[in-house]
């Protein structure tokens, strides 16, 4: 059994943008098919993680695992409308921190 | 349909954020059938539509503008660009006019220029709404009528069908108000009979130029569509579309990769197949386009308050420690004040957020680490108010009683933040917030929006 590896040292990018100003998208691209099919078969960048991390409801979050771009894509409800009072990251920029540090087996 | 394959170019993903003028030239000298750019978004949030004000400046603006007016000129094809001045309101288009115009007198151009605006009246749009013309997306805010009426400014984002309309008349260069971004792209291929997959599929893939390729600079991208599919290169040639660069690129700002929607129906990319023509190029086929009721997207944004912010840094161990209770106490004494003095409640007429730089305050109710303690914390405090001079009245006294705010570690007046600016009140001026997440069912693809036609040079 191999170690495990961070998602943030695997994947080529991790990214978080607004999609419209009320939904929040996170894209994780990976430089070659090992490294994709390695997290995908890992199953631990699931749904549950994700709701559990976030703090989201499970109903409200798209999950999409894209061969042709090598990519997983996750995308749920901004916490606030887009640049509604308390706004606190008006790109959805900043927001995919917690993923480096998902360890994949 | 005569000629069996259509080109275009997308100069950068957005007008004024520049590109080389190499990749341009290499663009002319593929003779493409169409330039098209897109100048706005509601990326950047929603002050730009809520006050009409473009994002990019006026000098940006005009480098590009005068190099693709140049460019069409020499091609003699048709120039669109899309969503001026970042929203797309009324005003934005009048801007991009005047500069067209001042352009085509220093350069002694001559062309025929089709304005197309996409704002809407609140009033009208109260009636449609009413009426039940207009529809909620999935997870909309609860709207009311007064929701309409408080906007400053609503837009309907137009389909290709109006870009048409003036392509029919034999305009050179279009501007449009709020457009969606693809539409611009779509609508001289669509209009010569292509096939709506392949079409619409291109347009998504080249909207932010040189975005869909391998180098992430501002620059342009080359496309071609036939009766099966299309392929695109970029214009610089030490950059190359990929495979990957391009099912990539469907991920990018969408919610869903596979499925997007446009007026008259939804873009479905599921099924689509990309292989590379050469190192640099790639085609792409199987994309598919289903129509469906004929909707247009309306953006709104109202005014929610002026705001003065103000930001300082706590260093001081006892005081990080405490750092929650501290801020609460202050919060409390700031109400009576804010009472005592101008009658108003916190809450409800006048707001007050203190974010702590240093911990949660870039994720917030998203961060999972909420309760770890760094050395030294950022504090920004934002008052918004009704208006300016209130919200700076409140801030005066708000940095001031926050700076010497107590803690029982020290005895004695201490002052508690460092504030890096002399005054530390900054007024930020209005501030606005979308409200609509809805679409519009028009009488016909046109019926929202109007033309103008003229001459210049």
């Amino acid at each position: 059994m191999r170690n495990s590896v961070p998602l943030g040292k695997l994947a080529q990018l991790i990214r978080s943008k607004n999609a419209g100003p009320f939904r929040i998208t996170f894209d994780i691209v990976f430089e070659n098919e090992e490294d994709f099919v390695r997290v995908v078969s890992a199953k631990v960048l699931t749904k549950e993680w994700i709701s559990g991390t976030y703090k989201i409801p499970q109903d409200t979050l798209i999950f999409v695992e894209i061969p042709a771009a090598r990519a997983i894509k996750f995308s749920f409800p901004r916490p606030r409308i887009q640049g509604d009072l308390g706004e606190t990251d008006m790109y959805s920029g900043q927001q995919y921190a917690p993923l480096l540090d998902l360890q994949i087996c | 349909m005569t000629d069996p394959r259509i080109s275009l170019i997308s100069p950068t993903g957005a007008l004024g954020m520049g590109f080389l003028d190499e990749s341009l030239e290499r663009g002319i000298s593929l003779k493409p059938d169409v330039i098209a750019c897109d100048a706005g978004s509601t990326d950047s949030g929603p002050f730009y539509l809520g006050s009409g004000t473009p994002k990019m400046s006026r000098r940006a603006i005009l480098q590009d503008l005068r190099r693709l007016l140049l460019a069409r000129d020499r091609l003699k094809v048709p120039l669109i660009i899309g969503s001026c001045g970042t929203s797309g309101v009324d005003s934005a288009v009048d801007w991009m006019r005047e500069l067209t115009l001042e352009i085509a007198k220093e350069e002694g151009l001559s062309f025929k220029l089709g304005r197309i605006y996409a704002e809407q009246n609140p009033t009208l749009m109260a009636e449609a709404f009413k009426s039940g013309k207009i529809d909620p997306l999935p997870g909309a805010p609860e709207i009311a009528e007064q929701t309409i009426l408080n906007c400053s400014h609503i837009v309907a984002m137009m389909g290709h069908e109006p870009i048409v309309h003036l392509l029919e008349k034999q305009c050179d260069v279009i501007l449009c108000g709020r457009a969606s971004d693809t539409a611009l792209f779509s609508a001289l291929p669509l209009m010569r009979g292509f096939i709506p997959g392949p079409v619409w599929h291109c347009a998504k893939t080249i909207e932010c130029g040189a975005i869909c390729s391998s180098i992430t600079r501002a620059d342009g991208v080359y496309a071609e569509i036939d009766e099966n599919g299309f392929s695109v290169e970029p214009l610089a040639l030490d950059a190359s579309c990929t495979p990957l660069s391009l099912a990539s690129h469907t991920l990018y700002e969408n919610a869903d990769p596979f499925l997007i929607r446009e007026p008259s129906g939804t873009l479905d990319t599921q099924n689509a197949n990309y292989h590379a023509l050469s190192e640099r190029k790639t085609r792409v086929e199987g994309s598919v386009f289903r129509p469906e009721r004929y909707t247009l997207k309306l953006e709104g944004a109202a005014l929610s308050g002026f705001q003065t912010v103000a930001i300082g840094g706590v260093r001081d161990p006892y005081i990080l420690a405490r750092i929650d209770s501290w801020l609460a106490e202050m919060k409390v004494f700031f109400e009576e004040r804010l009472q005592e003095l101008t009658g108003k409640t916190l809450g409800k007429e006048v707001r007050l957020d203190i974010s702590q730089y240093g911990r949660n305050a870039v994720m917030g109710s998203l961060e999972p680490l909420a309760h770890e303690m760094p050395h030294e914390i950022g504090l920004l405090f934002t008052i918004t108010a009704p208006e300016q001079a209130l919200a700076n009245d409140v801030a005066r006294f708000v940095t001031h009683a926050a700076s010497h705010w107590p803690i029982p570690e020290w005895q004695g007046f201490i002052s508690g933040i460092a504030f890096p600016f002399s005054p530390p009140e900054i007024d930020r001026g209005p501030s606005y917030r979308f409200t609509l997440n809805h679409v519009l069912i028009p009488e016909t693809p046109l019926s929202a929006f109007r033309f103008a036609e003229e001459q210049a040079g």
